[in-house]
């Protein structure tokens, strides 16, 4: 899994000192459930089932028609017994044979009308589920880096998978049982009252009772599945953490240590579990003990009736059958209600997960770059009083303007928190600034789509993740529908041709599978063959070679001579070999430029920078 | 002989009752419990079932007799079995809630304990996403079965079946009507279920591949997000949720016609009892009370029978989740060698406080791999090894840098130490010791190591640090920090008490690798392998960490995974890797000048720096 290792770039260097301070308490991030407004969960699934809403009444016009048939039973045995007996006395067999068909006729119905219950709600649910995935991870991929880092890949993956199975859970089992006991529930009760008033009345006011029930169970049980899901939240957040660091835990032998604090996080979850369980039981007592009170009252009161020939018997039977018929269905109803539960609290997650406002959005009137001048691929970046600061308060780069001719490579050093990377990512549109704008030949980045912005702009981290699939397929991320051609010579001109055909399946190889291993500096090469590939106007390397060997940063630096000639290209390096070819050095410090000319100047110069060139030169044996 | 053809064809002779008798030894503890429940609530049912023959009762005595005390008792007779129904209805939830919340928990905390123990090699093959899948919906789905569709199935079997004998005593006749669609109904189960049961293993393994795309997604933000490429990204998921969508409702088909058969059959079969009763009824044969009791019991088992269409489903389903859980907990953790008495014996005999062991460790002290050769046990039988006859002698004390190209082995190599993989030729000693009859737990005491990959868990600055040494202190913690010149942390929010990692503050690449190294040194490692520890550093705290560096490796035995000259200059001596063995052992100016391969590795082409030019000169002067 070493591929997978949830691996921050040199980023947020920025944030470590004063920025994080004052952000301890009251972080909404700190909690597992964001902010969202007040009524967001109900506004979502209400969208969600909307294009379903044809399918749903026709769903519901089935179940009608099913429940029809089912629950005509009990009302044929008693017209069997008050009428067809009689008459089959008096060798009338009519009754009889009517009562034959239809019993027929509702016991095939109810089967074929189920059936087709099943497949429209499976359709509607799965539709829905389908959707909101969707959306999910659409809206994942549209929030900035800064939303990604701030609320961590486990909480992420949980929304994603855990609570969308949850709410899989309810559509899937419980929409049909919530419109079948709803529908059985009218049914009888209407078809009681048309049997006889009194018993029909008597059944109608149970329910008042036991919708008191559900009500205080519904609060009750809220709150422990919120507190349920947050459980399982973070048991998913250490079970990741552990699987991708799995090299680090075995040879620190945290096994044991991780196993006590995943318990501890397991144990949370159980304890949830339970209270939730219990908060069951306690409803489903209750609600069962109303309904056979109210039972027995009938047999009682039926009976008397019956005695005095104020009741049929046939009508008693029905009313008896009808009733523990109307009770059974509310074990089902609690385990709707449970599902019903677990889903609402995911639902409000992934609410607020949806309300969050993607910081660096698309434009809605996107604008085109201007041609690029004959012979010349780089474009200009200018930062026009550009400044920014994190959400939190914390300044890391004051106002400034700053200018890079197109074709310009630039170098940009400094120590770690001078706030390079800021730089870079603000160029590369990761976050947009506080003030001011950058511009691209002179259209502001987020006046362009993503396509346009990324033909401009492409960034390669030192941060290299494979994504499953083969070693050309991850090349291609920089251009998808490139040919195999294209693929092999981007990373021929980067130096990973070699080690990608000594691989047992060449480019084919699974980077996942057997044989795939791949060194994190081969990963960068793939990263870099990514870049060149995409073949942007304006290249940014944030310490991309830094797992490189020197033959390796060479070829790179060798590729950016020859086929990213005449970008526009910043490169934050660590290592000033990569200085060497730049035609412009920028020194940071504490977030402002300080120095600025060609390395020949800088070099000759009393400065910070010849400083740090002379230290270079001295590590070089 | 039977067991051996069973064994070869798995996967078609699988069987959902096999699978789920696996799950005995997490519902042992419970198994009391589980008994009692089931118990309970047979008799629950059978107390639902007894009220029809009361309302009988009632009906052919004093309703026919007029008789209203008797109509009291009747009523009375109906309240208490309806008490007690709902009592013990509930008793069985109020007793299976703790035991159960504790298999689910106990089956993912072994899990856990298990993945934490298997190779890297394992987790190499499998994404976390579909370890994730099983550690929770998986596990989940076990409970809810346990909970409900297990105690039902043999509930609600035993009511049918009790229900059954009061029916045909009732009246055996009408009885065997509704004993018709058994088999018909037995046949058809069977054949759904199979496909059923089929579709759910699919569509469970394909929402663990969804749920891998969504954690690469994840972690690959920035990628996607440099190169633009989350539409690509959302392609590639639309397709697999899609594929999914198209599982469940082939599922949803499969299980609309297991319920319709469920469904009608029965309803057919009461249907006819009912004709044939009331003609019977019409004869005189049969008393009203009797039919009314006879048709309300064989309507009360409608629910029983029509339940075994989901709980079959369910059974199902959780027998491929229970498939899925033991496919990971039957992957075999490696074995380790001497625990308890060896390892106490072994452990006396490498602090070797005796003369004798002493000119042991002189010999063979230090860190030595002979013949050592590695091919990862998934790799195809024709690629060439990784490493193969690896010779290396590390002296007590001495530290070694080593040198290769990218993908030459290096990182490979330093896994092998801490048995992180296992060298499948050869053999590796610490003084003296082979580490293949080490118990995991001293070798990776002995051995510390700070990865390519800094990776930082969950926890406080100090906790991440310190849990490099078995028994570290605040003294030590401090010098760590010092060595790694990690000084950052003071000015961190809580010092060295703030959290980082995955739930806490993110740190950048050059501040998380500093941590690692103040982690792999704390505490003074006997044997340290560090895995290229400065690449994510500034020159200027290169140089700062390196001069602390050098005062720690005086005191350990090192092998130090080096790209630059500035790194290998740390090493007394360097070994040069390549394709797979160990073609030099040198100092470092000894192979610039004798290998063209090390010197183009430390300095690239000739005429880029000043080294080069010295190397060049090397390369006249030095060849033989």
């Amino acid at each position: 899994m070493t591929t997978t290792a949830p691996d921050r770039t040199s980023a947020e260097e920025e944030r470590t000192a004063p920025a994080a301070g004052g952000a301890k308490d009251g972080d909404p991030f700190d909690e597992d459930v964001l902010p969202a407004p007040k009524g967001a969960s109900r506004a979502l699934l209400r969208s969600l089932l909307a294009p379903a809403r044809g399918r749903v009444r026709l769903a519901a016009l089935v179940m009608l028609l099913q429940q029809a048939a089912v629950q005509a039973g009990p009302l044929l045995v008693a017209f069997a017994i008050d009428r067809a007996v009689p008459a089959a006395r008096r060798d009338d067999y009519g009754p009889l044979i009517a009562v034959g068909t239809a019993y027929l006729v509702s016991a095939l119905a109810a089967g074929l009308l189920q059936y087709a219950f099943v497949r429209l709600s499976a359709r509607i649910g799965q539709n829905v589920l389908l959707d909101l995935r969707g959306r999910i991870f659409r809206h994942a991929q549209s929030l900035s880096v800064d939303f990604h880092e701030r609320y961590t890949s486990g909480r992420l993956i949980s929304r994603a998978t855990t609570d969308v199975e949850s709410i899989r859970e309810l559509i899937n089992d419980g929409l049909q049982e919530l419109i079948g006991v709803c529908l059985a529930v009218v049914y009888i009760s209407a078809t009681l009252l048309y049997l006889d008033w009194g018993i029909g009345a008597v059944a109608v006011l149970s329910f008042v009772p036991l919708q008191l029930l559900m009500r205080s169970y519904r609060r009750r049980a809220h709150e422990v599945y919120r507190e349920r899901s947050t459980a399982i939240a973070s048991v998913i957040v250490k079970f990741t953490e552990t699987m991708n660091g799995i090299r680090p835990v075995q040879a620190f032998r945290r096994e044991r240590a991780n196993e006590a604090h995943f318990s501890e996080l397991n144990d949370r979850h159980r304890h949830a579990n339970t209270r939730a369980l219990l908060e069951m039981a306690r409803y489903v007592f209750l609600s069962r003990l109303v309904a056979n009170v109210v039972l027995a009252a009938v047999v009682l009161w039926g009976a008397y009736r019956v005695a005095g020939d104020g009741l049929e018997l046939g009508v008693l039977a029905a009313g008896v059958l009808y009733l523990r018929r109307l009770y059974d269905p509310l074990d089902q109803l609690a385990m709707f209600l449970n599902s019903y539960q677990s889903a609402a609290a995911s639902l409000e997650k992934i609410a607020g997960l949806l309300a969050q406002r993607p910081g660096v959005p698309e434009p809605a009137e996107p604008r085109a770059l201007p041609e690029r001048r004959a012979g010349l691929p780089g474009r200009e970046v200018v930062f026009e009083g550009v400044r920014f600061a994190y959400r939190t308060g914390g300044e890391v780069l004051p106002r400034f303007d700053l200018t890079l001719g197109a074709g310009q490579t630039v170098a940009v050093v400094g120590s770690t928190g001078a706030g390079k990377s800021t730089l870079a990512k603000l160029l590369a549109r990761f976050y947009d600034p506080t003030e001011g704008r950058v511009l691209l030949d002179g259209v502001p980045l987020d006046a362009l789509a993503v396509p346009e912005l990324r033909r401009g702009v492409v960034m390669v981290t030192q941060e290299a993740f494979l994504f499953s699939g083969t070693v050309a397929e991850n090349i291609a991320i920089g251009r998808p529908g490139a040919t195999r051609e294209e693929i092999e010579q981007a990373a021929k001109a980067i130096g990973a041709h070699d080690f990608i055909t000594a691989l047992p399946d060449g480019y084919d190889t699974d980077v996942r599978k057997r044989g795939g291993r791949i060194s994190a500096g081969q990963r960068q090469l793939v990263a870099f063959a990514r870049a060149l590939l995409a073949d942007p106007a304006v290249l940014i390397l944030d310490e991309a070679t830094s797992s490189l060997d020197i033959p390796g940063e060479q070829a790179v630096q060798r590729a950016m001579a020859t086929v990213l000639h005449g970008r526009t290209a910043v490169v934050i390096a660590h290592r000033l070999s990569t200085v060497e070819i730049a035609d412009r050095v920028l020194v940071m410090a504490d977030g402002r430029v300080v120095e600025d000319g060609s390395p020949a100047e800088l070099t000759g110069g009393t400065g910070r920078f010849a400083d740090l060139h002379r230290a270079w030169r001295d590590s070089l044996a | 002989m039977t067991d051996t053809a069973e064994h070869s064809s798995p996967s078609e002779k699988r069987s959902a009752v096999r699978s789920l008798l696996r799950l005995w030894p997490y519902v042992r503890p419970a198994r009391n419990r589980m008994a009692a429940g089931a118990a309970v609530t047979i008799v629950a049912s059978c107390a639902g079932l007894v009220i029809p023959l009361a309302l009988k009762w009632i009906v052919d005595g004093p309703v026919a007799g007029k008789d209203p005390s008797g109509v009291w008792l009747g009523g009375a007779l109906v309240l208490v079995l309806g008490l007690l129904e709902a009592s013990l209805f509930a008793l069985r939830r109020f007793i299976l809630a703790r035991p159960l919340a504790r298999v689910e928990a106990d089956m993912r905390a072994d899990l856990y304990g298990h993945l934490q123990r298997l190779p890297v090699s394992f987790h190499d093959r499998w994404p976390s996403g579909q370890l994730l899948s099983r550690a929770t919906t998986d596990l989940m789905l076990l409970r809810i079965f346990l909970a409900f569709p297990l105690t039902f199935l043999l509930v609600n079997g035993v009511t049918i079946l009790v229900g059954f004998i009061v029916l045909l005593i009732q009246q055996w006749t009408l009885g065997l009507v509704l004993l018709a669609p058994v088999v018909p109904l037995v046949i058809l189960c069977t054949y759904f279920e199979e496909r059923y049961s089929r579709a759910a293993r699919t569509a469970q393994d394909q929402s663990g591949d969804l749920a891998t795309v969504v954690e690469e997604s994840v972690l690959g933000i920035r990628i996607i997000k440099g190169f633009g490429r989350h539409r690509g990204q959302e392609k590639v998921f639309a397709a697999l949720s899609g594929r999914l969508r198209g599982t469940e409702l082939r599922k949803a088909h499969l299980l609309g016609m297991l319920w319709a058969v469920i469904m009608s059959l029965p309803e057919l079969a009461i249907g006819a009892a009912l004709v044939l009763g009331v003609l019977q009824v019409a004869d005189g044969e049969l008393s009203a009370g009797t039919l009314v009791a006879f048709l309300s019991t064989a309507l009360a088992l409608r629910w029983p029978v029509e339940s075994f269409g989901f709980l079959i489903a369910i059974a199902n389903e959780s027998a491929t989740a229970a498939d899925r859980y033991f496919e990971v907990m039957d992957a075999p953790v490696p074995a380790d060698p001497a625990s308890g008495k060896a390892s106490a014996k072994a452990s006396g005999k490498a602090s070797g406080k005796t003369s004798g062991k002493a000119r042991a460790a002189k010999e063979h002290g230090g860190l030595r791999l002979e013949g050592v050769g590695f091919r990862y046990p998934d790799a195809p039988a024709d690629a060439p090894p990784v490493l193969h006859g690896v010779d290396l002698h590390i002296r007590p004390g001495e530290t070694m840098a080593l040198v290769g190209t990218t993908g030459s082995g290096k990182t490979t190599l330093t896994a092998l130490i801490p048995r992180l993989h296992e060298a499948t030729s050869g053999r590796i000693t610490l003084d003296g010791e082979d580490i293949a009859a080490m118990p995991r737990e001293r070798l990776r005491a002995l051995v510390s190591v700070a990865f390519e990959d800094p990776t930082l868990f969950s926890a406080s600055v100090g906790e991440n640090v310190l849990m490099g040494a078995d028994a570290g202190r605040e003294a030590d913690l401090t010098r760590a920090l010092e060595v790694a010149q990690a000084g950052f942390v003071h000015s961190l929010p809580e010092g060295t008490g703030t959290q980082v990692g995955e739930q806490g503050l993110s740190l950048s690449g050059g501040q998380r690798q500093r941590l690692a190294l103040a982690r792999a040194v704390v505490g003074d490692p006997r044997f340290l392998i560090l895995d290229d520890p400065l690449s994510a550093l500034d020159v200027h705290t290169e140089a700062l960490v390196e001069a602390a560096l050098r005062e720690v490796l005086a005191g350990t035995t090192a092998l130090v995974v080096a790209h630059r000259p500035s790194t290998v200059l740390l090493a007394d001596r360097v070994a040069l890797l390549s394709k797979g063995r160990i073609t030099a052992v040198g100092t470092h100016h000894e192979l610039l000048r004798t290998s063209r391969e090390y010197a183009s590795l430390m300095a690239g082409d000739e005429d880029r720096s000043a080294a080069a030019d010295r190397t060049h000169a090397g390369h006249e002067g030095g060849r033989r």
